[in-house]
């Protein structure tokens, strides 16, 4: 199936993937060639693209995704593969995050930026 | 003698030639600039196109939230406009042409009896309303080169917070491209989101051949809407701000030319000119010297000193005249 991986400022992926797998705020779903017509928001996480010339993961800041007609059309503010991610800023905001949220455990958008932040290093790091 | 008028000359078709260079090189540099900038319009052109087309695939799949940004207002009383201009100036009538056009809009809601804010982008733009007592909710600068998607949400965020606090509608003003030579200035409706434009996508893709079955959503229809219309505002603002970015540098380039170009005739006039007070000059000095000489001459002294003297003088006339 066609998959297409697009960010407001430009198309970041375009090809043939096998398997897609990525996380909907209900969690995570696999797409496979001649998948129902789907419409979903993504949360903060991991998607996989099974491209002809292997794995890319990519670590994804929300979004949307839509399936139809057997092409993938992801949509997402920021997504990056492992190579893209600076791991030291990660790190940062990493601890930035978990101070955030020591000190005040409702503080959602702390919670997403911990969240971003965990998923980058994960990303980074599987590579 | 004539020269003080010569040298005055020289020096300001120096200057001009000095101005010359900086106009050229500003030409050049826009016209570089717009290739990249149309390039960027093209690229986030996939963008807006796919987020439009999802939210026209939840509406007609029963999504039909009833969110504030899709609702048509009983009554106008209060219009946001949003107005994009560059933060430089010497892009000839680029900045005036759509903030004229806004206050001209601003002037016809007034009649109206409706009120306005604004929402600025552009550092030119906040000089003129700042200037003329204009009262500004929000403005924006140092973008108007290559605005980036980040700079188009803020935006976004200061024209909804206008919507949802008092504003019926948000309007947005900016300098279309449609191409190198064309580019014009258009107010749009920004909010609430343009229905007709969703059917219209919608449309589009049908023919396209749209999914075979209905959607299925996760989650919810409308919480997807939910998330997705603020998205597609920032979409539309940030193409609005790429076109815009792309005309101001298609107007610079023009203005650029125009001031090149008389700069070149300029220097040609004043080169000719110049040459003619030199030839004047030289041809007083000749004959003064011819008339001493033949005074001279008559006397019976110094002749051959004289004549080298005529015939350099004179060298220097032809070669004036070359």
């Amino acid at each position: 199936m066609q998959v297409e991986l697009v960010s407001p400022e430009a198309v970041l992926f375009s090809g043939e993937c096998s398997q897609v797998v990525t996380r909907t705020v209900d969690g995570d779903i696999a797409f496979l060639d001649h998948h129902a017509a789907f419409i979903g928001a993504l949360d903060i996480g991991q998607t996989q693209l099974w491209a002809s010339d292997g794995i890319v993961t990519l670590a994804l800041n929300r979004g949307f995704v839509e399936v139809s007609n057997n092409v993938v059309t992801i949509l997402s503010d920021a997504a990056y593969a492992a190579d893209e991610i600076d791991v030291a800023a990660a790190q940062a905001d990493l601890e930035a995050a978990q101070a955030a949220v020591a000190a005040d455990a409702d503080d959602d958008e702390a919670k997403a930026a911990l969240a971003w932040a965990e998923t980058r290093i994960a990303v980074a790091s599987a590579d | 003698m004539a020269s003080g008028q010569e040298r005055i000359l020289r020096r300001r078709i120096r200057s001009i030639d000095a101005t010359k260079k900086i106009t050229r090189a500003m030409e050049l540099i826009a016209a570089s600039r717009i290739v990249r900038a149309q390039a960027r319009v093209r690229a986030a052109r996939p963008y807006s196109d796919k987020v439009t087309a999802v939210i026209a695939n939840l509406a007609s799949a029963g999504g039909e939230a009833d969110h504030p940004l899709l609702r048509e207002p009983a009554e106008v009383t209060k219009v946001a406009y949003v107005a994009i201009a560059a933060d430089r100036g010497l892009c000839g009538g680029y900045n005036n042409n759509v903030l004229r056009a806004t206050e001209r809009a601003i002037a016809a809601d007034a009649a109206e009896g409706r009120d306005y804010e604004l929402v600025l982008s552009g550092r030119k733009a906040l000089g003129y309303f700042r200037f003329r007592d204009y009262r500004i909710a929000a403005g924006f600068e140092g973008f108007s080169d290559q605005p980036s998607y980040a700079d188009a949400q803020q935006v976004a965020a200061a024209a909804t917070e206008l919507f949802e606090n008092g504003c019926h509608r948000v309007m947005l003003a900016y300098t279309q491209f449609h191409s190198m030579g064309n580019q014009s200035v258009a107010i749009v409706p920004f909010m609430p989101l343009d229905t007709g434009e969703l059917d219209e996508a919608d449309g589009a893709e049908s023919s396209a051949g749209g999914p075979e079955g209905g959607y299925e959503f996760e989650p919810e229809p409308a919480v997807i809407l939910e998330r997705l219309l603020p998205r597609y505002a920032e979409a539309r603002l940030y193409s609005a701000l790429l076109e815009a970015s792309a005309s101001e540098h298609a107007a610079r380039q023009r203005a650029m030319k125009a001031a090149t170009d008389n700069a070149e005739e300029l220097k040609t006039n004043l080169t000719r000119v110049m040459n003619r007070a030199r030839q004047d000059a030289i041809t007083t000095e000749i004959m003064e010297i011819v008339g001493g000489a033949e005074a001279l001459a008559q006397t019976g002294g110094a002749v051959d000193l004289l004549s080298d003297t005529i015939e350099a003088r004179t060298a220097d006339l032809f070669r004036a005249r070359e």
